[in-house]
């Protein structure tokens, strides 16, 4: 059993490093396979020959979209859990914070009437999102690492509270009639329709390039070694001139930035916002993504949350011995959580020094008893 | 703002807060405990006391009584009450030594990071209270109306009935026992040791994951209780309520300073009543919101609670 | 390095040999001034009371629990005195935040060693180096010259400094799988990366033997004759000897000795400190 595991690890290992040992151009050409890769999937002509990956239950290009959201919502949350070190339970908060600022902008059945274009909303609703994150950072980021998670959680259920009582934010009714995105074909039809889930998958999928662009940009700087200093050993990090505070502030901004801009495109696409669509457990979700792509890891939070978004939708109608599996994801991902810290807390694909720290850990153990 | 709701209500407001309260207290105990000993915030916690409700309700059903059913005599009233006390105790007890055995003591025998624990604690009570929800179809179940909601007798002209003197006289009794029992015990001696120093207390022959078993089982019989008054009360229990009881009791226990045991009971008796006249006060649909903008408001200016995290060492 | 912030007034003593490096007319740098601190009801340092003065290798040496770390604390920051104030450069501490402090010019290494061990060597020297620098999210998100001209110079201060410790050939190494002499030169590395013109070394020969001490000593030699005034914690007596311009003793929390080696040696309460009275022992 060990032995497989082993050879397993070995395999990846061996993947890993011939990936980094390869020749430029090696490298940006499967990038660019990869993504092109991405871009024809959500084509019937494309997908037809992929077998079973298609989803049965629902619409496959609107699951992209779903997929793509989520992927988004954990390259964000993977700043604030993976470099810094910040444990966010209510990141789907700032989902939530942007999708309703959209919807308040934009909507002609809220109460402000301002009826903006999506396009012009979307900078407000990322930038009222990192003032929120900033106000919500600023009491409790100063406390103990386990403060801030309880506090992000009730911070979102606050929020869902709002979303469900509040008469402004017009509770189940919802808003109807969010715009979509601008743009048309040569011939007038909009660009962003009803049906075609296509654009906008898209769309998010271009931003998610620009986003991890931005990100790669941080973690390679002063930035990311702030933060990861903080993850490392918060005290020596202030004694070695780390302003923390203000990096903690920063981390926990940017990822809401992230989570408000993902908000913003699905209530463009959605068109209809309302208190359903902000469960609790959806940020959890989230953190199950990053946590099991491998958290610090860029490309891992990526994939953690393509898979898992993209497994919770494949579930969808299929049934076992007559068991409905979707009713079971959450059971899933509650276990996958658990057995993953227990057995690969490193997750699937490791930041490459962490997968050595975990392994270590365990060595001093083991020579201590 | 609703000043005349808050005004004319004030007694009932006063009297269900702190039956509410009695209720966040017990469960916050087990916040504190947990917190005390090991520096961790169980998660799971709230669903440890889900399962204490659920062997209750079931505790019930098995002796034939549904939520139609009616009970006479107060003899038979109180058999009923103190079997299913003592099951939900027990079942609420054995979860959390479970989560303690298959989600705690591996990352502490590893060394894992606080982050890691907390993970697996999310993960954990996920596992439990999706369980309880997939075999109750995610229905509500209803309990039996054991006990009478009949006001017995006023005071300055507010009514109190049966439920509200079993579940605040309950919880004290709890209360005044692991007071005891952490005081004066020879177990309770070892707790408190490695509560304020874990290393020089192993050194002493304490056995280290002994005590923390018994912390978790403690922690587990208070919440088990007030899973079944939670029942009596309400009269309907459905498989996700603990996630937001269980953050109110952690607010609670918050409120206090978290670790110590004293401040569990004042934190959980003064949310319930705070929250009692938020919602006389904005409306009853703000209810829970008022226990979080607590919880932030407090953290910003007193973070340590307020009478102190005594169980163990102060902020690190 | 941070000479160039000096007075002109105050002579150059970087290359001035050890033995005649006295206090006397001296600027002082950092001021311990009746400093008392107690948790609850223990007194862990009790009115103690000295100066440090620029250029020197001061050690501060006592038996075990003397109360040295707790002392090393206070002064940078991580411990607020109950009574009595710390001065560094003419400034009171208290108050100040501890990356403050470090940006002032104090930099320090720990006991027990605290690298960021996921990091390479080279990054964990690069965020000591970043004490100075003001990238923020904004140039780094896109990437504006200050960005690449900070980075330029970390990597560049980093190298050098990886290289004047002795472990330049390990810098793409996790500093978790750097044995535990380099992890020892790395703290030194990173904490002389922040510019510091104060040096607190908290015991940083814990664990080495004879050879690696020599190598030690000649290293914090190096440092001091770049003009970096160095305090060490020690508690062996032998290696604080063969660097040191001065000591000050403690026990218990108080002063109990200051002066310069040799005088200190001689002192009875030294003596009775490092070899236990005799009511002491029984």
């Amino acid at each position: 059993m060990t032995s497989v595991v082993d050879k397993v690890r070995d395999g990846r290992q061996a993947v890993g490093a011939r990936w980094r040992g390869a020749p430029r151009w090696v490298r940006w050409v499967t990038l660019a396979a990869v993504i092109a890769f991405f871009y024809a999937l959500p084509n019937p002509g494309f997908y037809q020959y992929l077998g079973p990956i298609p989803t049965t239950g629902s619409n496959f290009t609107q699951v992209l979209f779903t997929v793509s959201i989520y992927v988004l919502l954990a390259v964000g949350l993977n700043i604030v859990v993976g470099f810094a070190g910040l444990l966010d339970l209510g990141y789907f908060g700032f989902f939530a914070v942007g999708a309703y600022t959209v919807a308040v902008l934009t909507s002609p059945t809220s109460d402000l009437k301002t009826l903006w274009p999506w396009l012009l909303a979307v900078p407000v609703a990322i930038g009222l999102t990192m003032v929120s994150g900033v106000m919500l950072g600023t009491p409790t980021l100063r406390l103990r690492g386990d403060y801030l998670a309880i506090v992000t959680l009730g911070f979102a259920e606050m929020i869902r509270i709002a979303a469900v009582s509040s008469e402004f934010l017009k509770g189940q009714r919802g808003f109807n009639q969010i715009p979509h995105p601008p743009g048309q074909y040569a011939d007038g039809r909009p660009f962003f329709g009803v049906l075609d889930a296509r654009p906008y998958y898209w769309l998010v999928l271009t931003l998610i390039i620009l986003v991890v662009l931005g990100v790669r940009n941080l973690t390679n700087s002063r930035v990311g070694r702030a933060w990861v200093s903080i993850r490392e050993d918060e005290d020596a990090a202030q004694l070695m001139g780390v302003p923390t505070f203000k990096f903690k502030l920063w981390a926990f901004a940017a990822g809401a930035a992230i989570a408000g801009l993902a908000g913003a495109l699905f209530a463009g696409k959605q068109n209809f916002v309302n208190s359903q669509n902000f469960e609790l457990l959806n940020s959890i979700i989230i953190l199950a993504a990053v946590i099991f792509g491998g958290s610090g890891n860029i490309f891992g939070a990526i994939v953690g949350g393509g898979l898992v978004a993209y497994m919770i939708e494949r579930f969808r109608g299929i049934e076992l011995l007559g068991i409905e599996l979707y009713e079971y994801r959450f059971l899933f991902f509650g276990g996958v959580l658990v057995l993953m810290m227990i057995f690969r807390p490193e997750g699937l694909i490791p930041n490459r020094r962490r997968a050595a720290e975990f392994k270590d850990r365990r060595k001093e153990v083991t020579v201590g008893e | 703002m609703d000043f005349d709701g808050l005004f004319s209500n004030f007694g009932e407001l006063t009297t269900t807060g702190l039956t509410q309260g009695a209720i966040y207290a017990l469960v916050a105990l087990g916040y504190t405990l947990v917190y005390g000993v090991l520096r961790l915030i169980n998660f799971a916690h709230s669903e440890v006391f889900i399962a204490g409700a659920f062997a209750a309700l079931w505790t019930w059903n098995g002796f034939g009584l549904d939520q139609n059913s009616q009970v006479a005599g107060i003899g038979s009233i109180l058999f009923y009450l103190l079997v299913a006390m003592l099951v939900a105790a027990i079942a609420s007890a054995g979860t959390a030594t479970v989560i303690e055995r298959v989600a705690y003591r591996p990352l502490r025998k590893r060394n894992a990071p606080p982050l890691a624990f907390l993970i697996t604690a999310i993960g954990a009570s996920i596992v439990i209270s999706e369980a309880f929800g997939i075999w109750t179809r995610r229905l509500p179940q209803g309990a039996p109306s054991l006990v009478s909601t009949k006001p017995l007798f006023s005071i300055f002209g507010v009514p109190i009935d049966a439920v509200q003197l079993l579940t605040i006289g309950a919880a004290l009794v709890m209360m005044i026992a692991l007071d005891l029992f952490i005081n004066r015990s020879r177990v309770g001696r070892g707790i408190r040791a490695v509560a304020q120093d874990a290393n020089t207390a192993a050194l002493m022959g304490v056995n280290k994951d002994r005590i923390i078993l018994m912390v978790f089982i403690a922690g587990g019989a208070m919440a088990g209780v007030a899973g079944l008054l939670y029942d009596v009360r309400i009269g309907t229990l459905t498989y996700s309520v603990g996630f937001l009881l269980g953050l109110k009791a952690f607010t609670a226990a918050v409120l206090g300073g978290i670790g110590n045991l004293r401040g569990a009971l004042v934190g959980g008796l003064l949310l319930g009543v705070v929250e009692n006249y938020a919602s006389g006060l904005f409306g009853s649909q703000w209810k829970d919101a008022a226990a979080f903008a607590v919880l932030v408001v407090l953290l910003m200016f007193r973070p340590t609670g307020l009478l102190g995290e005594s169980l163990g060492r102060a902020r690190a | 390095m941070s000479e160039t912030e000096q007075k002109p007034t105050v002579p150059a003593q970087a290359s001035a040999p050890a033995a005649e490096n006295l206090p006397a007319g001296r600027e002082p740098l950092l001021e311990v001034d009746h400093v008392t601190l107690r948790f609850g009801g223990v007194v862990a340092l009790n009115d103690v009371d000295f100066t440090l003065y620029k250029g020197e290798i001061l050690g501060l040496i006592g038996p075990n629990g003397a109360g040295k770390t707790t002392c090393f604390n206070a002064m940078t920051g991580i411990y607020q005195p109950t009574e009595g104030e710390i001065r560094f450069r003419g400034q009171r501490i208290t108050g100040k935040k501890r990356h403050q402090i470090t940006q002032m010019g104090m930099a320090r290494t720990f006991q027990n060693i605290r690298l960021f061990p996921e990091m390479t060597a080279l990054e964990n020297v690069q965020v000591g180096a970043d004490a100075h620098h003001k990238t923020s999210v904004v140039s780094a998100l896109f990437r504006l010259p200050r960005h690449w001209r900070e980075e330029r110079d970390g990597i560049e201060k980093a190298e050098r400094l990886l290289d004047f410790v002795g472990i330049r050939h390990r810098m793409h190494e996790t500093a978790r799988n750097l044995s535990y002499g380099e992890q020892r030169r790395l703290e030194i590395a990173r904490a002389l990366a922040t510019d510091p013109v104060l040096l607190c070394l908290d015991e940083p020969a814990a664990g080495f033997n004879p050879a690696e001490k020599e190598d030690l000593l000649q290293l914090i030699r190096q440092i001091r004759d770049q003009g970096v005034t160095v305090l060490l914690i020690e508690h062996d007596m032998r290696l604080v000897m063969g660097v040191t311009d001065r000591l000050v003793v403690l026990e218990f929390g108080k002063k109990i000795a200051e002066g310069l080696p040799a005088e200190v040696r001689e002192d009875h309460r030294v003596i009775a400190a490092y070899l236990g009275v005799p009511d002491d022992a029984a």
